[in-house]
């Protein structure tokens, strides 16, 4: 019984280990139990408590399930039209070269309707940094094929699979992006267990720490599931991705310091 | 930098504008016949007369989604572009009205449907003053008939787009934008410091400061209660521009018996028409909206009594007719006459149908 915590023991500050940062608000998360979206925000969001960015942030939330971010996000926040997120930003880095500027966006809006307002973007090195969260699905709006869905992979709109003859290839947008001059930092990073988490919120901070310097595009794609969407639970769609998503968007960085990094 | 007399063409005189009244940024792509917008911009680097960044965008998409942005942080926004531009503009310009930013928009008018034609028209009326994107909004909308308008309009605009946190559209087409008149300038207005605009705009995403709530730009609202609260006080701001901010000018009217009713280039037009039928004995004035939206319903209303018939003049196959035969309650004949596809017009073809058509028609 002597092992046995307490309450009184446990909400003692003295043996607080971790808490919420205040950049999170208090509201309820609309994401699915299971879903890689709340993580991001929470590590987006420890990254700007820690570096004291509060007063000097502006984010911008897509469309998708992201929609709301703002809700979540305890920070001044823009709602962007669908995939025109950084030409948002872009204006808003120019006006407010001294602030600290992001966009929050997934497949469907990224990699889709807003291919073009992220390639130019990335290629004028707008000084803003775009959290690319890819789950291979259209997930608000019930699970259709989006650009990244593998090859194979079954959505509401491919039923049977995704044929590439019919379909078209799975696009890797970060790769893409990476190609591109205007970009300093381009990584892929994921956040299914501790340690991918803790490798994701290095990411954002260094991509926080690069845009400060005026370096260029900072890019970070996070791999996620969408249980919802992929019709599994949690834990089934964690094993799916490293299964099956891990090695067609392999995780690491593909661009520092401005160069591509050699495999 | 003092007021100075200066021969500009009307999109110059625009962008001049622009600098002078301290736009903060433009954003923009190119088009014709609006390029000299832009064109001039850059050529008048003023980034260093005053600090206002101007960025050619990748598309009409980009620019005006540009605008959300800047707008949102309360900085004066601005694009300009023609025709099939504004036309991709739209969904911006709904997501602007939804969010209640303010911007100026510059709408150079050519001729359509589809590419149609690069010459001047007036086509346009029913997109800028019906709303134009989805959603119930309008964009109140500024219609200069001279290069000086095209100037003085910049800073009208943004007094009232700020006044109603609303986008502004001036429409021109591209006979005003293209012609070199004289124009008296404004003196150079320095732009806003970052403490002004926190002041003036209190909703402004500048950076959330322990002293307030957090500043979120949207036009979403998921549940249908609060979306129709939003609508009605959008509906509300629109009742209260149409009873305050109606603009337009009488010319002749005193004593005339017919009336023309245009603006921009076709108001030009009849000027010289009404000259032609004066000469001939027929009392002919010319009613001028200068806001398209909100259009002058009563002004015109009032006139009824004392005219035979109204002529809509304008470079259309008849759209801003269906506005005064709802002001005047078909009280008077009205007939429309126009020409499409970038004709413009000549004075006598205008004063013939009047006489000819309409009179002895």
């Amino acid at each position: 019984m002597a092992d046995t915590i307490t309450k009184a023991e446990i909400i003692n500050p003295e043996n607080l280990v971790y808490k919420k940062t205040s950049m999170m608000t208090n509201n309820v998360l609309s994401y699915c139990p299971g879903c890689g979206h709340g993580t991001a925000h929470r590590i987006i969001m420890e990254v700007i408590d820690e570096m004291g960015l509060q007063a000097k942030t502006i984010g911008v939330a897509p469309v998708g399930c992201s929609v709301l971010a703002y809700d979540f996000m305890n920070i001044d926040m823009q709602q962007a039209a669908h995939g025109r997120a950084p030409a948002l930003a872009t204006a808003i880095k120019r006006l407010h070269p001294e602030k600290t500027v992001f966009t929050y966006q997934g497949d469907g809006d990224l990699a889709a309707i807003g291919t073009a307002e992220t390639i130019h973007a990335a290629n004028r090195g707008e000084n803003f940094t775009i959290f690319f969260i890819n789950n291979g699905i259209y997930g608000m709006t019930g699970g259709q094929m989006a650009p990244t869905t593998l090859e194979g992979m079954k959505s509401s709109t491919t039923p049977y699979g995704r044929e590439w003859q019919r379909m078209g290839h799975p696009l890797k947008m970060t790769e893409l992006i990476a190609q591109l001059p205007g970009t300093y930092y381009v990584t892929r990073q994921a956040v299914h267990t501790p340690v991918s988490v803790r490798k994701a919120k290095k990411a954002v901070r260094t991509a926080i720490e690069l845009q400060q310097q005026n370096k260029g595009l900072t890019f970070v794609e996070i791999v996620s599931n969408c249980n919802s969407g992929w019709k599994m639970t949690p834990v089934q769609a964690n094993q799916w991705m490293v299964d099956n998503m891990f090695p067609f968007y392999p995780l690491g960085d593909i661009k520092v310091d401005g160069e591509l990094v050699k495999k | 930098m003092g007021k100075e007399l200066k021969l500009m063409k009307g999109n110059e005189a625009f962008a001049e504008a622009a600098i002078r009244a301290g736009v903060d940024g433009y954003f923009g792509y190119p088009i014709t016949p609006q390029s000299e917008v832009m064109e001039y911009l850059t050529a008048e680097k003023p980034h260093e007369r005053t600090g206002m960044i101007v960025l050619q965008a990748e598309s009409e998409v980009a620019s005006i989604n540009m605008l959300y942005g800047g707008a949102a942080c309360g900085k004066k926004v601005m694009t300009s572009s023609s025709s099939p531009g504004i036309s991709l503009m739209q969904e911006g310009i709904s997501y602007m009205a939804g969010a209640e930013l303010p911007c100026v928009l510059l709408n150079v008018v050519r001729g359509g449907p589809g590419l149609g034609t690069i010459q001047p028209s007036q086509a346009d009326y029913f997109q800028s003053t019906k709303g134009g994107g989805h959603g119930d909004y309008h964009t109140i909308v500024l219609a200069p008939s001279s290069v000086q308008e095209m100037y003085d309009y910049v800073e009208l605009g943004y007094e009232l787009a700020f006044k109603y946190r609303t986008p502004v559209m001036v429409q021109s087409d591209g006979a005003i934008g293209q012609m070199m008149e004289k124009v008296q300038t404004g003196d150079q207005k320095i732009r806003l410091t970052e403490e002004e605009i926190i002041r003036n705009c209190p909703w402004a995403t500048t950076g959330k400061t322990p002293n307030r709530e957090r500043n979120i730009i949207t036009s979403l609202n998921l549940d249908s209660l609060v979306q129709e609260k939003h609508n009605i006080k959008l509906q509300k701001k629109y009742r209260e521009i149409e009873a305050v901010e109606v603009r337009f000018e009488k010319i002749q009217c005193d004593d005339a018996e017919f009336l023309f009713v245009a603006y921009g280039t076709s108001a030009r037009i009849c000027l010289k028409s009404i000259q032609i039928l004066r000469a001939k004995g027929i009392k002919v004035g010319l009613f001028r909206p200068i806001t398209l939206y909100p259009f002058p319903k009563e002004p015109l209303y009032k006139m009824v009594k004392n005219v035979k018939g109204i002529l809509s003049v304008e470079m259309s196959a008849g759209q801003m007719i269906e506005d005064i035969k709802l002001a005047v309650e078909c009280k008077v004949p009205v007939y429309h006459f126009g020409r499409m596809g970038g004709i413009i017009p000549s004075p006598t073809e205008v004063a013939d149908f009047l006489e000819h058509q309409f009179i002895k028609g």
